[in-house]
């Protein structure tokens, strides 16, 4: 009986539009959560698997010797490598590009390295202005390797003790 | 030729000098209320949308100039540059005549309703049934944007509308049928006069219950969450807007927004004193606010039940079209006449509040 008043009280004093009301206006006074994105990120894993790009060595050797195994282990089919005799006769890329269409950013082609040559970035806010622009060839990946060679020291020094 | 053209320039001068002036005053009254409708209903959507995204823990729209304040004009130019697409097989006189038909009775209502002391367009002694009657015109707009869509989602949008409208008229009716009885008068001028000396004078005090059921009644007559039904965006996409693109969507959305403000004036000038100060009657406190404006009290009223929109849509899901049905034919209906025979008998009796 005072369970049945109770309800009925409740009822028609709205009360459970009232609760509603109350959690909507807790949180309209609440601390916002968004994350601004251009000007504010979110922390990213040092591990982390975004845009590829190819390494040198500190005296501006590239590091990529033509190996292949890249080339070999990548699931998509991505990567395709042309190699030949350099004049010092060492073998290094002709052409070494990566579909982006392709490439399921799985981070094997940077396992398989043996002298850490590919290896992916932090970079995923990137974009084509054309179907081709979705190829990156070796001197792009260069680029993106030299613009941001520190980042990705940082990332493998940090990730260097779980290895 | 000519001497017949200045003929009939001599027989308009007359005309001219008495109706056109006339018609002129009345013209730019009417601007001068739209004008600022116009950028209110601008920023309502602005409002709409940091609110709701502030209670979902979002920062809502802050790209277009500072803090966003620039987006509804975004929004304007982008919907004036957009195509306006006609259904294939559609009517497209009907398809045309159902945004125009939503959107002139919200404005025209304007007309009649009291934004001050004197402060009015037009003051007709039966503003209210006035009020009531071309605000049922909006339901045309609706329903003819269902049919001549030739398309089945504004169809069942528009049959969503049609029963559920009218059926709410006959609530909000029977609300303002209470609150004439106690001022006894159907001009709005005289409804809100009746009101004056004090927060305590209000009718919202007398007829509470009615403020809620006439709130509830409004929401549903504006189609708003929640009891959106009409567009029912999760369920029938978007109703009777599914058609539309460009200007003849922008009018239903202004024909929307209209009435929002317009449903928001009338719970103040019906409940809530209208354009009196909330402190008459107080001796220290009436003195400190006598400079400010009727008009801003008004505007402060009206921004509560505006928000109060947005809050309610932030806060409550969809109802089914049946339950809303159910909720005004066995609740609402039932309880605004037992309230009637009430307020009818305490004013014959002359026993208060309700007198």
């Amino acid at each position: 009986m005072m369970k049945k008043v109770k309800k009925l009280v409740n009822d028609f004093s709205l009360g459970e539009l009232r609760t509603g009301l109350k959690v909507t206006s807790k949180e309209f006074v609440n601390k916002k959560i968004t994350v601004q994105f251009p000007e504010e990120r979110t922390p990213i894993s040092p591990r982390f698997r975004g845009l590829h790009a190819l390494r040198r060595y500190p005296n501006g050797e590239e590091r990529c010797i033509a190996c292949k195994l890249c080339e070999a282990v990548c699931p998509a089919n991505a990567i395709t490598i042309d190699s030949e005799m350099r004049e010092d006769g060492t073998r290094r890329t002709t052409q070494y590009d990566i579909d982006l269409f392709k490439c399921i950013f799985c981070g094997f082609c940077e396992e398989a390295c043996p002298v850490d040559a590919i290896v992916e970035t932090h970079i995923f806010d990137y974009a084509f202005e054309s179907r081709e622009g979705s190829v990156i060839d070796k001197k792009g990946l260069l680029e993106i390797g030299d613009k941001n060679e520190s980042a990705i020291n940082k990332a493998r020094e940090e990730d260097s003790k779980y290895r | 030729m000519w001497q017949s053209f200045v003929d009939l320039t001599h027989q308009l001068i007359p005309w001219f000098d008495g109706g056109l002036a006339d018609i002129l005053i009345i013209v730019i009254k009417g601007l001068a209320l739209i004008f600022p409708l116009i950028i209110m209903m601008a920023y309502m959507t602005y409002a709409e949308r940091k609110v709701i995204g502030f209670m979902q823990l979002r920062i809502g729209p802050n790209r277009v100039g500072p803090f966003g304040l620039l987006q509804p004009f975004a929004d304007v130019f982008k919907m004036l540059f957009k195509e306006v697409i006609f259904p294939s097989k559609s009517n497209i006189y009907l398809f045309l005549l159902a945004p125009i038909l939503a959107f002139v009775p919200a404005v025209a209502v304007w007309a009649v309703v009291p934004l001050g002391e004197d402060f009015y367009i037009a003051n007709i002694d039966v503003s209210l049934l006035y009020v009531m009657a071309i605000g049922s015109v909006g339901v045309y707009g609706i329903v003819l944007a269902g049919w001549a869509s030739n398309s089945k989602y504004p169809l069942l949008g528009a049959l969503r509308s049609t029963a559920l409208l009218i059926s709410y008229e006959l609530v909000i009716g029977f609300v303002l049928v209470t609150v004439v009885m106690i001022a006894s008068s159907v001009n709005l001028n005289t409804v809100v006069e009746s009101q004056s000396g004090g927060i305590l004078n209000w009718y919202w005090i007398p007829l509470f219950p009615m403020m809620i059921v006439f709130w509830i009644g409004a929401l549903v007559e504006t189609n708003r969450a929640p009891f959106d039904v009409v567009e029912g965006e999760s369920e029938i996409v978007g109703g009777t807007h599914v058609e539309y693109s460009g200007m003849p969507f922008a009018l239903f959305f202004m024909a929307e927004y209209f009435n929002m403000i317009f449903m928001a004036l009338l719970a103040v000038l019906m409940f809530f004193g209208g354009w009196h100060s909330p402190f008459e009657g107080i001796p220290f406190l009436e003195g400190l606010f006598e400079f400010v404006p009727d008009l801003i009290w008004l505007l402060f009223k009206m921004s509560f039940f505006l928000f109060l929109y947005f809050w309610i849509r932030a806060s409550f899901p969809r109802f089914r079209y049946d339950q809303i049905m159910r909720l005004c034919w066995k609740v609402f209906l039932p309880f605004t006449i037992v309230w009637i025979f009430v307020v009818a008998l305490m004013t014959q009796l002359g026993i208060g509040p309700w007198f």
